[in-house]
């Protein structure tokens, strides 16, 4: 590799054209998937990509691993061009995504294994030295021996999840590899995650791993850096702690009423010195999140309360977290609805 | 960084990967049998049945049977070269073929290779039974033209198979009809079930284009004692076009799968599952 850089993007754009209906003769309608896209991810890096649907995230792992052209811009993987030289990266990386139905089912879990190491000019010997051992890892090694038509998704993911370790590459790219993964699943691959970039760390050989994820956990306790991605643009990127830190100045409160309908909640997002205004609504009582420039601007909050006839239920202040984050720069949940396209 | 492996190893590795799907595929599903042997096999007798009724000269029933078998191929190269990468995609293992330190020309040379296993299997069933029940006698004069008139039509064949598959890269579910549309009229042109020197000398020259055709002329002569005069072109002259056919066919399909890979990338069409 030329530099310590694993992955460096420039002013990297991609613009989808979507093609009309079959007979229209309208000019093709273009999406503008992601605009001006700079990041620089050292070797060893766990770098984590967080945005909702539609974001971006995919198409610029694809990008990445080689399968899709950018339409502006510059993408380099090792130090190497993703147009010029596909064939200096493609002996370096991997990929898993969630939920993909690669491989054949009429193999079995381990056959697939060993048909894609094959690919990567694995020997034999090492190939299931490695299969095994990284079935033991994700608690697979009873299911070897089915085919892989027979295996559940979750099961199926952790299958997905090894193929793409097998082969030991410089750099990983997994697009949502815990989706379909039961809590204590998700866990365990987090930690193997974990445990594979710190171990390779050592002798600096620099493995790197470039994640997306929508879940804030994920990107909160896996990630040595997050970018937070929104249609198509980065609009923050850093250290979980310090993209935490920028609202360090601000209030952040939960707080849990009685029952209030939405036009009597929209009013709050405008009190001044409400930055960020979210809610929920539950059996029998209204969840709301505040980010406050200050504590003081709580007692308007509670006047406009008391002015509905709302009763305060629970109310905590609490530290920013990740998903704080999020809402500020994103200006909505990743839960909510009205995200995408 | 660990040691990379030579080019060439990973090559044959990936031939010989993408292979074992589809000869253990075989011994897991076995309703091929019925498609790939029991039609084929019921195609030839009516053949055969027809010949024996308008009194055609003996040597077409093994001419038929001969056919017979090689439809076996022409089925796989159709079904499962060309519109292959179709699924490939479909299933997303197309998007880690490419992104695998590979060509694609490994991934469909061992598509091709393990195609040609498997059916090999079917079409020695067909020449087994249908020789049998009928009674063939073949008289094999030269066994080493013969096997070379067959591996060369084999490679004619599948190269040209690998070559539809890199067009079909490009293609959605058109593929599926395309493979449809040719899967009859090569029945006629390249003549399976009667000798091709039965169409007149143009006709039979632009059939030679399949594989097939010159193949199976060139194998029946070899194959049977009277063959030699039912043929269209000398067998040292059919050998020598399916060199030729070998070397463009095999030459076009990898010009075409790097192209068509690059064009692929650009517009966003490895992995993306259109309707
Ligand atoms: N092949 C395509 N053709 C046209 N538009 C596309 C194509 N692929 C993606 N898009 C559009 O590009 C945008 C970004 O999609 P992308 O798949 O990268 O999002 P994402 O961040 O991965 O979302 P998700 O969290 O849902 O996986 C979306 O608006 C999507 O509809
Ligand atoms: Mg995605």
């Amino acid at each position: 590799m030329t530099d310590s850089l694993a992955i460096k993007t420039e002013s990297l754009g991609r613009i989808y054209k979507i093609r009309g209906g079959k007979k229209t003769k309208e000019t093709p309608k273009e999406l503008i998937a992601l605009a001006d896209v700079n990041l620089k991810v050292e070797c060893g890096e766990l770098f984590g990509l967080l945005g909702p649907n539609g974001a971006g995230k995919t198409t610029l792992i694809k990008i990445l691993v080689t399968l899709l052209a950018p339409t502006s811009g510059l993408a380099q993987v090792g130090g190497h061009d993703v147009i010029k030289s596909p064939h200096l990266i493609r002996p370096l990386i991997n990929m898993v995504s969630g939920g993909e139905s690669s491989g054949y089912g009429l193999l079995t879990v381990r056959e697939n294994l060993w048909l894609f190491a094959q690919f990567y000019g694995l020997d034999n010997k090492t190939s299931q030295e490695r299969i095994t051992e990284l079935l033991g890892v994700v608690g697979m090694l009873d299911r070897a021996n089915t085919k892989s038509s027979d295996l559940s998704t979750g099961l199926r993911q952790k299958m997905n999840i090894v193929r793409g370790f097998v082969t030991d590459p410089e750099i990983l790219f997994l697009d949502e590899p815990t989706l379909g993964l039961d809590v204590g699943a998700a866990r365990e691959v987090r930690r193997f995650v974990r445990r594979w970039v710190a171990e390779r760390e050592r002798p600096r050989s620099g493995k790197t791993v470039l994640l997306t994820t929508h879940y804030m956990v994920e990107a909160d306790e896996l990630c040595d850096r997050v970018a937070i991605i929104d249609k198509g643009r980065v609009l923050a990127c850093d250290t979980p702690a310090n993209l935490k830190r920028r609202l360090q100045r601000e209030a952040i409160f939960h707080m849990q009423v009685s029952p209030m309908n939405n036009g009597a909640l929209s009013g709050f997002g405008t009190l001044p010195g409400v930055r960020k205004f979210t809610h929920e609504a539950h059996d029998g009582s209204s969840t709301l999140e505040l980010i406050l420039e200050a504590d003081d601007v709580l007692s308007s909050v509670v006047a406009k309360l008391t002015q509905h006839n709302a009763r305060i239920l629970n109310l905590q202040k609490r530290e920013p977290t990740l998903e704080d984050v999020f809402v500020d720069l994103v200006g909505r949940g990743l839960s909510e609805e009205g995200g995408g396209e | 960084m660990a040691a990379r492996k030579s080019s060439t190893e990973m090559f044959v590795r990936t031939v010989i990967a993408r292979a074992y799907p589809r000869v253990i595929g075989q011994h897991r599903e076995l309703s091929w049998v019925f498609f790939d042997i029991f039609l084929p096999l019921m195609a030839t007798c009516a053949y055969v049945f027809v010949y024996k009724a308008i009194r055609a000269p003996e040597e077409y029933i093994g001419f038929v049977i001969m056919g017979g078998a090689m439809t076996a191929f022409w089925l796989n190269v159709l079904w499962s070269m060309s519109s292959q990468l179709y699924w490939e995609k479909e299933t997303g293992n197309l998007g880690l073929y490419v992104m695998a330190p590979n060509s694609l020309m490994a991934i469909l040379l061992g598509m091709a290779l393990g195609g040609m296993i498997a059916t090999c299997m079917r079409a020695l069933v067909i020449v087994v039974l249908g020789s049998w029940w009928f009674g063939v006698t073949y008289a094999i004069g030269d066994f080493i033209q013969l096997f070379a008139t067959f591996m060369l039509t084999m490679t004619a064949l599948y190269g040209l198979g690998m070559l539809f598959a890199s067009l079909f890269l490009m293609f959605g579910r058109e593929a599926w009809h395309m493979s449809n549309l040719l899967q009859e009229p090569v029945y006629l042109a390249s003549g399976f079930y009667f000798p091709i020197r039965s169409f007149n000398f143009w006709i039979a020259a632009s059939a030679s284009i399949i594989p097939l055709t010159l193949g199976l002329d060139a194998m029946r002569q070899l194959l049977f004692a009277s063959g030699a005069k039912f043929g269209f072109l000398s067998v040292r002259v059919e050998i020598a076009v399916l060199v030729v056919l070998c070397v463009v066919f095999i030459g076009a399909a990898k010009y075409s799968l790097d192209y068509m890979e690059r064009l692929a990338i650009r517009e966003g069409r490895i992995t993306d599952t259109r309707k």
